[in-house]
């Protein structure tokens, strides 16, 4: 445990802001999905590091839940996206400009 | 070594985040994103928070980089089938994007932390130690999240089936 918390914390913000990159640059929904995947696994890593260095367990537990709460959302979110592609042959997420409420 | 071992997991994972945002291939971007999530499974195992590890690796790299893996294969996508973005709506987004990065950093520098506590217990993320806080201060959750997995098994189904042609 010789590794300063700042490190971790360094390690979790850039890999966060890449993941707001790829949400921001690409339009392929996929892998907008991917990067949100990402960004949550950044975020499960500081959590780790923080729980690890107070010494409490609760922190892994909370990021066992963001698994299974990541894991809900993803096959939720991918059945969403074979449908838009059924129906537009596309995913890309220019064409939900089009969605009438 | 722990250092080193940090540092290489560290730089691998910054690469490979990378290589996902910015390869054509969608399916590269799985595998690379794969790659990620081993080197963020190495640093849990860093920590000694074996449990996470192994429980990152089954859900990410087993389950949902399959379930990405088989419907990029089933929506047959090439490489041009990305249009491209427009060059300033690029530039645009990487400055914000560098400017997240910037206040997050700005913010955090300043945030007070804690040396790594001495009395650290060694045994904090094994399986035995965090079941037993699991089951006494987190059942309620714990049954909460099945159900939510109930709902989104039903909900992914449900989209997921074939509509009835006579709608439209």
């Amino acid at each position: 445990m010789k590794i300063a918390i700042d490190h971790y914390i360094i390690l979790s913000t850039i890999l966060f802001c890449i993941g707001v990159l790829g949400v921001l640059i690409r339009r392929n929904a996929i892998i907008l999905l991917m990067c949100i995947e990402l960004m949550l696994n950044s975020v499960n890593l500081l959590l780790t590091a923080f729980s690890t260095y107070y010494g409490d367990a609760s922190g892994q537990l909370f990021v066992f839940f963001i698994m299974v709460v990541a894991a809900a959302e993803v096959a939720v979110g991918l059945a969403i996206l074979v449908m838009i592609y059924r129906n537009t042959k596309s995913i890309d997420i220019n064409f939900l400009k089009n969605l009438k409420g | 070594m722990t250092e080193l071992f940090f540092y290489i997991f560290s730089f691998i994972s910054i690469l490979t985040a990378l290589l996902v945002v910015f390869s054509k291939n969608p399916i590269h971007s799985v595998l690379y994103l794969i790659v990620t999530f081993f080197t963020i499974a190495g640093q849990y195992i860093l920590m000694n928070a074996q449990f996470l590890a192994i429980v990152h690796l089954i859900v990410y790299a087993g389950a949902v980089m399959v379930l990405f893996l088989f419907v990029l294969m089933l929506l047959n996508l090439n490489e041009n089938a990305e249009p491209k973005k427009d060059l300033i709506l690029k530039i645009v987004s990487i400055i914000s994007s560098g400017l997240l990065f910037l206040t997050l950093t700005a913010a955090l520098k300043d945030a007070e932390t804690s040396q790594p506590s001495i009395a650290t217990n060694e045994n904090l993320g094994l399986v035995k130690n965090l079941g037993n806080v699991l089951f006494k201060e987190y059942v309620v959750p714990f049954e909460l999240s099945s159900i939510l997995f109930l709902s989104s098994m039903v909900g992914a189904v449900m989209l997921g089936k074939k509509e009835q042609t006579t709608n439209n």
